[in-house]
Formats: structure tokens, C-alpha cells, sequence
């Protein structure tokens, strides 16, 4: 039953998220909502995996949460779940190429689309934000503004960003280099206090 | 039967060798499928990307169904998005097995503290590079961006529905603005 409806979420998830791998990620915010199959750090957690692996980071995430789920056969079921809307489209769309092309309506449509899902992937960044860099359990006890916000966290945070968006001679490397630089930071620092 | 193996590896190459999706995966189709197995051009393959990207679901998925069936018809478009999928699937649930089993080490604990770090930063840089293509303009910031976010934010309202609400918008949008050009040049 639960990979019955693990299959049905993800296709609801193939057919409205337009924009690629990080397009699927509010949907899981949401689906986490509302079956609490995984917590939202598990899931900053899976992408983190996802984008460090060959393949697309969508199959990947839908792969890593329906393995999650249901096991091998929901790995199996989340992935098809995922593929199949888009494909049926694309086979629709491509017997009639021409006139789908530059017509006005489908354009109006993606003038839309494209601000919206650019929304909700930075709707998603900030849940992210309040798992990575905020202390709320510490903060609850203490009531600390100063023990809120994990400085260590936030600094590393500053460096990935000039390393990722400023320096030349980083800019253009794989993200799994930044990934695997941050797994070495937060062992070393014991980021989690553990 | 030949034609459908030679698809199934070529695009499990494809899913193999691509980390991230997206642009990283134009290199390996234009080494394989345009110069390899001549199964479509250059342009093809770019006309094919373009719209991938407009349309629901995974881009590389999308790209290799439209290769597939240019090749093969509907059964080759399948087999293409089909095995592009596959290595994911293997990898990922393999990878899956291992973590899950040690989620509860301090080790493992602690790099995912600091890779979710790492997470923010990469959505914040995803976010920056799809503004430049999707915020063409105020209304789209104003009317669009900035309510979507905000009710993802603090609502249960489902991204479908904020989704297609968008799409609405945006034909509404673009009517008006179409409405406005044509009666300036009509002046």
C-alpha cells in the first residue's frame, strides 16, 4: 500500500516539476510534510549524496527517498514514477515538434512556470538554512540569540560561497569536491557535536 | 533487436558518466550519438535539450527519449529514457544500503552537519543561475517569485497547485502584455 502511494507521489512529482533535478526538491519538502516518511535534514542529506553521483540529481533523490521508503522496490517505483510523465510528453510533443515550437501560448505559459519554480527551490534553500546553520534546539534551552546561529557553520558556509562564486580556480569545480571538503570540515570541527 | 542494445548502452553510458545532469551530460551525447552512432546532429541534440528543459520532469531523461525515438520510434525513445535512469538506480540504492545502515556514527553524523552546509550553498548558487533565465522582468518578480516563495515558505499549500497557478498567470500576463503592444501599434 505505502509503495502504491509512494508511486503515485512520484508521479505527481515527474509531471509538475519543470527545471530539472533541484525542481523535485520542494516537492519532497512537501511530501515530507504530508506522510513524514523522512525529515527534512535526511533529505539535505540525500541531495548532498545525489549531486556528488553519476546521474541526474532527480533520479538520484527519487532513487535515495523511495529506497528510503520502501526499500529496493521502492527505489524502483519512486525512479519510474519520475520518468514516466516526463517521457510520455516527450513522446507526445515529439510527433508534433513544429507546432509546439515557438507557440505563443506554451511560451506565456513557461514566462510563468520558470519565476515559480525558481520560487520554490529558494523556498527550499531557507528550510535548508534553519537545518544547517541555526542551533533552534540549543536556542529553545538557552534562549541565546548568540547560541541560534552556529558560527562555525555559517563561516563555512562564506567560504564555499567565495570558493564556489569568486575564486577563478575553483569556480569550475565538480560540486562533489566541495561536498567531500565539507564531510572533512564537519569531522574535523565535530559540526553535529557529536 | 540489435538497434534497441546499441541504445540501452549508449544511454546507460550517458547516465553512467553524467554527475549533476544537465549541461555536463551535452559532451558525452555529442561524443557518442552525434559522431559515434550519427543517430542525430548537433543542433538536433541542442533543439532537443532546449526543450527538455521546458518540459515536466528530468531533463536528461526527457533529452535521451527524444535521441531514442528520433532512432528507434516510440520503443527506442523508451529504451533510451529507460536505460539513462538505470545506472542511478544502482548506484543510488547501493549507496543507500551502506548510509543507511551507518547513519548513527558520530563520523557519519558529523560530515552531513557539515555537508548540508555544502547543501545550502550549492541550492543558494542553483537559485542565483535560474533567476537570470526566469526573472525576465517586475511582473515576474513581483507577482510570481516572490508569492510563490513566500507561500512555500509559510503554507501547506502544495507546489502543484502554486505551479500551475503560475502557469496561469503567465499566459494572463502575457495576454495583457500582448493586448498592450498591439493597441501602441495600432496608434
Amino acid at each position: 500500500m505505502i509503495l502504491l502511494q509512494l508511486f503515485w507521489e512520484f508521479l505527481k512529482i515527474g509531471l509538475f516539476s519543470v527545471g530539472g533535478g533541484m525542481a523535485t526538491l520542494p516537492f519532497l519538502y512537501d511530501l515530507s510534510d504530508s506522510t513524514g516518511w523522512f525529515t527534512y535534514a535526511q533529505l539535505a542529506d540525500m541531495l548532498a549524496v545525489s549531486e556528488s553521483t553519476p546521474g541526474p540529481v532527480g533520479i538520484n533523490m527519487a532513487t535515495y527517498v523511495g529506497y528510503t521508503v520502501g526499500g529496493f522496490g521502492g527505489a524502483v517505483l519512486a525512479t519510474l514514477g519520475t520518468i514516466i510523465p516526463g517521457t510520455v510528453i516527450v513522446l507526445i510533443i515529439a510527433s508534433m515538434l513544429d507546432k509546439f515550437r515557438g507557440n505563443k501560448y506554451v511560451d506565456a505559459a513557461f514566462y510563468g512556470l520558470r519565476p515559480a519554480s525558481t520560487g520554490l527551490i529558494a523556498a527550499a534553500g531557507v528550510s535548508v538554512v534553519g537545518i544547517a546553520l541555526l542551533n533552534t534546539g540549543l536556542y529553545a534551552v538557552t534562549g541565546k540569540l548568540t547560541d541560534l546561529i552556529s558560527i562555525k557553520a555559517v563561516a563555512l558556509a562564506a567560504v564555499l560561497w567565495v570558493l564556489t562564486n569568486v575564486v577563478k580556480p575553483t569556480k569550475k569545480l565538480h560540486p562533489v569536491v566541495f561536498i567531500a571538503a565539507s564531510a572533512v570540515v564537519g569531522i574535523v570541527f565535530s559540526f553535529a557535536g557529536a | 533487436m540489435k538497434e534497441y542494445l546499441k541504445i540501452l548502452w549508449a544511454f546507460m553510458k550517458v547516465g553512467a558518466l553524467t554527475f549533476g545532469g544537465g549541461y555536463a551530460m551535452l559532451p558525452i551525447l555529442q561524443k557518442d550519438i552525434v559522431e559515434r552512432y550519427g543517430w542525430a546532429s548537433e543542433e538536433e541534440i541542442m533543439d532537443y535539450y532546449a526543450m527538455a528543459q521546458c518540459l515536466p520532469g528530468i531533463i536528461m531523461i526527457n533529452t535521451s527519449v527524444f535521441i531514442g525515438r528520433k532512432h528507434k520510434g516510440t520503443p527506442g525513445g523508451i529504451a533510451a529514457g529507460a536505460a539513462s535512469a538505470l545506472p542511478s538506480l544502482v548506484i543510488i540504492t547501493i549507496i543507500a544500503m551502506c548510509l543507511n545502515a551507518f547513519a548513527d556514527y558520530p563520523v557519519v553524523k558529523n560530515a552531513f552537519a557539515g555537508i548540508r552546509v555544502c547543501v545550502v550553498v550549492l541550492i543558494v548558487n542553483a537559485v542565483v543561475k535560474l533567476w537570470k533565465s526566469a526573472i525576465v522582468d517586475w511582473l515576474s518578480l513581483v507577482f510570481i517569485f516572490a508569492p510563490v516563495c513566500a507561500l512555500s515558505l509559510f503554507t501547506k499549500i502544495s507546489p502543484v497547485i502554486l505551479v500551475v497557478a503560475a502557469a496561469v498567470l503567465g499566459v494572463v500576463f502575457s495576454q495583457i502584455k500582448w493586448h498592450r503592444a498591439k493597441k501602441e501599434g495600432g496608434k
